[in-house]
């Protein structure tokens, strides 16, 4: 695999964005706690967030127009699907670390704190009054977090969620191969779908967590129950947001006329991402809301 | 806005000037400088901290610093010890020699690497103002052990923490970005000729490595995460009174820790396996071996982090398979020990200062081994648990491992790098000095371990006082004797000693790296070479 294209290395100029991004996350984070720890918006986190808009707007237009440009050669893509590849992977590895914590509550931390394994003397010391089943309706030290009402059901909003991520994910794939068969314009429809399917997932989303808080009392702060439910669907609804925008600038991009049938990796990698975010859900689906 | 490289050799020099050449820099040699003189600048203030412990624990009592001080002191330590020292220098030494080594004219996404490198000291600055606001009297600095196990750091935690997290989150970042690069780099990039099975072994550490970090910073970021809003938004996952377990923060930590320990050790392992052949003259005992035995560590390290938290409380069942599992690493470890030893073995030997840190290294990082197998003997490890012992077996594995690895390799590459030969006789001083000093500093930690000192308290009982003193003469006259060091790099680096380096700088030195002038030049191979 590594012996065509090594008469002509690609290496890119000096560039300013690795430093716009450097000072773009740093000013953020700093600005992020300070806003965490005054309780009102401190105005580094909106300078912050502004570099990092200007940061990927920049760069990608930079890489876009070397892209546009005919620079970049097999090896250089090459080496650009090794990278999205991985960072896919590493990303999978950060929703391990939110599963694993679901998992361990589930069948370790509340099966213990109910007294299982050798913790009959906690469970009796402590909060002999705690039932160990899932979800946790009523939390260990209910005064400290008060624990929801009702469980969130599978089957109603969130079965229709699954089923708009599952379209969404065959659209992009008809939308791919109209692209690469060269028709234009199924590819913009089918692509302009995909983004609705994205947006009408968000709005139903939102929807969900309306309803979680103002009427089942489901809150970030209701106790584990809580606390997994939120970390899990908020990260995949942050990266379905991520998704649906990096298929929004796709969609402009091939309203423009960018890509060609054989050269567009750009598109494949937005649904390389937009596949795993599927992928996620389905995890959640069957381990958050059915199970 | 492009550069496709010129195929002449005379053409590859215009470097940029000035600062911009190093802030927007694309090149890997430039970018592996900047990695390696951070992480030297690091390891000056990591070293600092240490020397305030090792100060405050001299004699018995309370002497120079609080007790709320000195927790500052080894949380910081730590940190930059493992995250701003030893994994920088690492990924340095990847961005100077993985691209030689393979034939390639520089990294497969440079920008990315240069991104990666500039995050870091964004990250640590953060980290260091908290230090120094401490000292000013403005708040405390992370306080709760470079492990920051919950509650210590959720419930407990000061302010800081809260930028402690965005800082690891942005370390995490760079490593990712870092470790992506080097795996695209090592992919990709390879000469016409140079299979996976005919790479140097410093690159197939790396590339295991890569994997690893890969792996487990994004764990690291999710339970910073759960930390962020354990502290602050209310979620409990750390908090039993909501349902959540302390002790599943160890877990999810450990998870990343562990295969951390490895992350910190496996380049080394590389860096040995130039060496010692190089200076044996002879070819790498049982090559393959040595790969598929970094593999099988690599794998090991992923099903045996529980062996940190024995005495948490698990079920015998979990405590019994973290115990063996841990046992299992002694065998890939072992085949190359042995294989480094197999190396020398009838070998036409000289001993210049890469060899004698790789030998030390051979040796003493054994010690630690072993004492990180008596530690994974799950009863005894009840006695040993948070006490100097453990402190002694990782100081072992990190210092006289992890970096007498990167010193070794420093000197080895140093010519190859700037042209110049380092002066022997301040690197042999350098050596005897530091390979004597920290045994001085680290051996008398496992008497008082043993003998039940904990570990993480400013005072401790009359019976450790000797080897306590002992332990802090050690430190002290370790970290001055590094100065020897930054002496000898500063002065090959400015051209002040008399011999310049061939090209192939060492006799028994072999490999594409040693096919280059010394210095390198600025893209490192501009035709690829065929390897046969």
């Amino acid at each position: 695999m590594s012996t065509s294209n090594h008469d002509e290395y690609y290496i890119p100029e000096p560039s300013k964005w690795p430093l716009v991004g450097t000072i773009a996350l740093t000013t953020t984070v700093i600005g992020a706690v300070n806003t965490i720890h005054a309780g009102e918006l401190s105005m580094i986190l909106p300078v912050g967030l502004l570099l990092v808009a200007y940061l990927f707007f920049g760069w990608f237009s930079a890489v876009i127009d070397e892209s546009m440009a005919g620079q970049y050669n097999a090896q250089v893509d090459r080496s650009f699907r090794i990278g999205m590849l991985w960072f896919i992977f590493s990303e999978v590895m950060f929703f391990a670390a939110f599963f694993g914590a679901l998992f361990y509550a589930r069948v370790f931390a509340m099966e213990w704190l109910g007294g299982a394994s050798n913790n009959a003397s906690t469970h009796e010391y402590l909060w002999p009054a705690f039932e160990a089943v899932w979800p946790v309706l009523t939390n260990p030290d209910n005064s400290l977090f008060v624990a929801p009402e009702e469980k969130m059901g599978a089957w109603g909003l969130p079965a229709w969620n699954t089923a708009v991520l599952l379209t969404s994910s065959v659209t992009v794939t008809i939308a791919h191969h109209a692209l690469r068969a060269g028709h234009r314009k199924p590819l913009i429809i089918w692509l302009a779908a995909t983004v609705a399917l994205g947006v009408i997932f968000l709005i139903l989303q939102v929807e969900e967590y309306a309803h979680a808080y103002s009427e089942m009392g489901l809150t970030l702060d209701s106790g584990i129950y809580g606390s997994t439910f939120f970390m899990l669907t908020g990260f995949h609804g942050f990266h379905v947001t991520m998704g649906t925008t990096m298929l929004l600038v796709m969609l402009i991009r091939s309203m423009k006329g960018h890509f060609t049938a054989d050269k567009h990796f750009a598109f494949e990698a937005v649904a390389w991402y937009w596949h795993f975010v599927d992928v996620v859900w389905l995890g959640l689906f069957i381990f958050v809301y059915w199970l | 806005m492009s550069a496709v490289i010129e195929e002449h050799h005379d053409h590859h020099d215009h470097k940029p000037t000035g600062i911009g050449r190093w802030l927007f820099s694309t090149n890997h040699k430039d970018i592996g400088t900047m990695y390696l003189w951070f992480s030297f600048l690091m390891f000056f203030i990591g070293g600092t901290l240490a020397l305030v412990i090792r100060a405050e624990l001299f004699e018995p009592g309370l002497q120079f610093v609080e007790p709320e001080f000195f927790n500052q002191m080894t949380t910081l330590h730590g940190l930059i010890m493992v995250f701003g020292v030893i994994m920088p220098a690492f990924v340095g030494l990847a961005n100077w020699m993985v691209p030689m080594m393979i034939g390639a004219p520089d990294m497969a996404l440079p920008r990315m690497n240069n991104w990666s490198f500039w995050l870091l000291p964004g990250a640590f600055g953060i980290l260091i103002a908290s230090l120094i606001m401490s000292i000013m009297g403005m708040g405390s600095a992370p306080n709760f052990g470079w492990t920051f196990y919950a509650p210590l750091s959720t419930t407990y935690g000061p302010a800081s923490t809260d930028y402690f997290i965005f800082s690891v989150h942005l370390m995490g970042i760079s490593s990712i970005m870092g470790s992506i690069n080097i795996i695209a780099t090592i992919m990709n990039m390879r000469a016409p000729g140079m299979t996976y099975m005919k790479m140097p072994i410093f690159v197939w550490t790396w590339f295991i490595t890569a994997y690893l970090l890969i792996a487990v910073m994004p764990v690291l970021a999710g339970a910073v995460t759960m930390m962020l809003t354990d502290r602050n938004f209310g979620t409990s996952f750390f908090n039993a009174a909501g349902g959540g377990d302390p002790v599943m923060f160890q877990h999810i930590f450990w998870f990343f820790g562990h295969p951390e320990v490895y992350i910190m050790i496996l380049p080394s392992f590389g860096i040995i396996s130039e060496i010692v052949p190089t200076f044996a003259r002879k070819k790498i005992f049982g090559y393959s071996s040595m790969v598929y035995a970094t593999a099988s560590i690599a794998f090991l390290s992923f099903i045996v982090w529980a062996h940190h938290m024995f005495t948490t409380g698990m079920p015998v069942a979990g405590e019994l398979f973290f115990m063996y599992a841990t046992m299992l690493i002694a065998v890939p470890t072992g085949v190359k020990v042995f294989n480094w030893v197999s190396t020398m073995w009838k070998g036409s030997m000289t001993f210049e200062t890469p060899m004698l840190f790789a030998i030390a290294f051979i040796f003493l990082f054994t010690i630690g081994g072993f004492t990180g197998l008596m530690l994974c003997i799950t009863p005894a490890d009840f006695q040993y648990h948070d006490t100097y012992f453990v402190v002694a077996h990782f100081h072992y594995v990190l210092v006289t491992g992890a970096a007498f690895g990167i010193m070794a390799g420093v000197y080895f590459w140093l010519p190859k790098w700037t042209g110049n030969m380092y002066d022997e006789t301040l690197g042999k001083w350098h050596f005897w000095t530091s390979v004597i000093s920290v045994n001085v500093l680290f051996f008398p930690m496992h008497f008082v371990g043993l003998a039940g000192m904990p570990r993480r308290i400013p005072d401790y009982s009359l019976q450790f006082a000797e080897f306590n003193a002992m332990a802090s003469v050690g430190a002290f006259a370790f970290g001055f004797c590094q100065l020897i060091f930054l002496y000898n790099v500063i002065k090959t680096a400015r051209g002040k000693t008399s011999v310049k380096a061939t090209g192939q700088v060492w006799e028994g030195a072999h490999g594409l790296e040693w096919t280059l002038p010394s210095p390198a030049p600025f893209h490192s191979f501009t035709t690829p070479p065929q390897v046969k």
